[in-house]
């Protein structure tokens, strides 16, 4: 690493990782005739220091859960709470990394992840520090000067992350991030995300509908349902760190996972399926392919 | 030896054909096929453009002009009457779309209005431009004004409309007030459609030139048969019946306009340099 270990050190030692507790959530969409419950009654903990992956087939209100995480939405009932104070509205404590790239077009990957600093007029020395550090970090050190639209995808994707770490957020949400990256990249970007997760111990929420992905990164695994979205089941995936993709497609207790995990999102899909989504029969499509292969 | 041979052959073709690459070369092919095409059809009474003088004539009216002063300050009119007029449209068109994007009030109140003003052509507007305002400039750049203001606006409330809603949810989380999010998403965000607004709209104030300039009457401080404008020189042609003159004057506004737009364009690629990388 070319920066100075005190800087590392400091990247560490400064990250007041959080806990987010959801409580009894609910948000309805519509008027009054055609009313949707987006997300009813839901409730789960986001733990201290840990990956919680949530999974759940498409459509079924994770993003909504996720702006309601964020605070760009207000829920309808039920609270959500970090570190036990109550989440009024978006705050740097809580940072979104959305599907796709978010990064300002207009700005060079160094004014993008210096935009929070800058916002907030932190822009002493420490700051520049530490955005050279993550810079090298996310191995863009050549690229500062480059707009996003000269990035590759995956490359987009670690200059948000740094974006993102700057700020020092307690909790990071990443709604389905390596979406749209090519399957060799993604599982770079899995590798790649997992260390630096190791590294920091910040708390991570991941939201995803990739089964293989959902569990290579998770140390929870929440399993959603369809509309209304409700915690289905919690897994606890207790593979040993560091994780190695070639490790992970021999390891039993992984495959074991694999299978509990998916019978339990088949179920759900089919109940949905039943009720005539559209976005559940492609899911019961992929899915039940998946299980009898 | 032999592979010097090879070497310098080989590339011969590829230069004849890259001659009929270069884009230049290809406008002048364009141009010229249309002035012979032009040429003939006149010269052959052709339905259509058999009444309009062939170009050899109009080169022949065309020459004495490029001496004469009248024609040259005509050009000088138009372009600073041009020049204010789209000016002062977008010093008010770019606020007042960025108002009408930002604010919900703003734009319930003003955007009936806006939409009834829009589509009433600039021509139809001169009669009231000479009674409104006190001095003949002041009308014509009224119109002018008129031509460009609602493209620039229309495109500035569009393009702020179009900006990622993600962008100012991550703009906030990392701390942003209103007015940096102002200041650093909505401006660059929006400023390719200004552009874009501009260079439509530098185009259209040549469009309305004619009827803007047919309020000055000649007027200017030379007074040559030219010095109301390009605008007003086609229309004197007209009158006096000089149909030479009248394409001459056309092609001195298209030319004038095509210049225009390029120097929006240019400044344009100037000022939004992301957008030239993609």
């Amino acid at each position: 690493m070319t920066a100075t270990p005190s800087v590392q050190g400091k990247l560490r030692e400064g990250i007041k990782a959080g806990e987010i507790k959801v409580a009894g959530l609910s948000k309805d969409y519509g008027d009054a005739r055609f009313r949707t419950q987006v997300v009813k009654d839901c409730t789960f903990t986001i733990e201290r220091s840990k990956l919680t992956v949530m999974i759940g087939p498409s459509g079924c209100g994770k993003s909504t859960l996720i702006r309601l995480l964020a605070g760009f939405e207000k829920p309808d009932s039920g609270t959500i709470t970090l570190n036990d104070a109550p989440v009024t509205g978006p705050a740097r404590d809580r940072l979104v990394l959305f599907q796709e790239s978010a990064l300002f077009p207009w700005m060079t990957t160094w004014d993008n992840i210096l935009y929070g600093p800058r916002a907030r007029g932190e822009m002493g020395l420490e700051t520049i520090e530490m955005a050279e550090f993550l810079l090298a970090k996310v191995g863009l050190a050549q690229f500062r000067k480059k707009y996003p639209s000269q990035l590759s995808g995956g490359m987009q994707r670690r200059a948000e992350l740094a974006r993102a770490m700057i700020n020092n957020p307690s909790v990071m949400i990443l709604d389905e991030p390596f979406r749209g990256l090519d399957a060799m990249t993604k599982e770079l970007m899995w590798e790649y995300y997992s260390r630096l997760f190791e590294e920091t111990r910040r708390t991570n929420f991941f939201v995803t509908t990739d089964i293989d992905e959902a569990i290579f990164l998770a140390d929870r695994l929440l399993i959603m349902s369809n509309i209304p979205c409700q915690v289905r089941a919690t897994l606890d995936i207790d593979i040993p760190r560091p994780r190695t993709l070639l490790a992970m497609v021999e390891d039993d207790r992984a495959n074991e996972i694999k299978m509990s995990a998916l019978s339990i999102l088949h179920e759900e899909a089919m109940k949905s399926f039943s009720r005539g989504s559209k976005a559940a029969a492609d899911f019961v499509d992929a899915y039940s392919r998946r299980v009898k292969g | 030896m032999s592979a010097t041979i090879t070497s310098t052959a080989q590339p011969r073709p590829r230069q004849r054909q890259s001659v009929f690459r270069n884009p230049i070369v290809r406008a002048v092919i364009a141009l010229v096929t249309f002035v012979v095409l032009w040429e003939v059809g006149s010269r052959l009474k052709l339905p259509w453009v058999g009444d309009v003088p062939p170009p050899t004539v109009v080169l022949k009216a065309l020459i004495p002009l490029l001496t004469d002063q009248g024609y040259w300050y005509s050009w000088y009119q138009s372009s600073r009457r041009v020049f204010t007029g789209f000016l002062a449209a977008m010093l008010i068109g770019i606020p007042f779309g960025l108002a009408m994007a930002t604010s919900r009030i703003f734009r319930d109140v003003t955007f009936p209005v806006f939409e009834i003003l829009r589509p009433i052509p600039p021509l139809a507007w001169v009669p009231a431009a000479i009674i409104f305002w006190p001095t003949q400039e002041l009308s014509i750049g009224f119109v002018i004004f008129l031509g460009a203001i609602f493209t620039i606006m229309l495109n500035v409330i569009g393009g702020a409309r179009s900006i990622d809603i993600r962008f100012f949810q991550a703009a906030r989380s990392m701390g942003s007030s209103n007015w940096d999010i102002f200041r650093r998403i909505v401006l660059p965000g929006v400023l390719p459609s200004i552009i874009v607004g501009c260079e439509v709209g530098i185009g259209i104030t040549w469009n309305v030139v004619v009827a803007a300039e047919m309020i000055s009457g000649g007027g200017g401080a030379i007074q040559s048969s030219a010095g109301g404008g390009l605008g007003f020189f086609i229309w004197s042609s007209y009158i006096g019946g000089s149909y030479p003159l009248i394409v001459v004057g056309m092609i001195s506004i298209g030319i004038a306009g095509y210049i225009s737009s390029m120097i929006i364009r240019r400044l344009g690629l100037l000022a939004t340099p992301w957008v030239r990388v993609r």
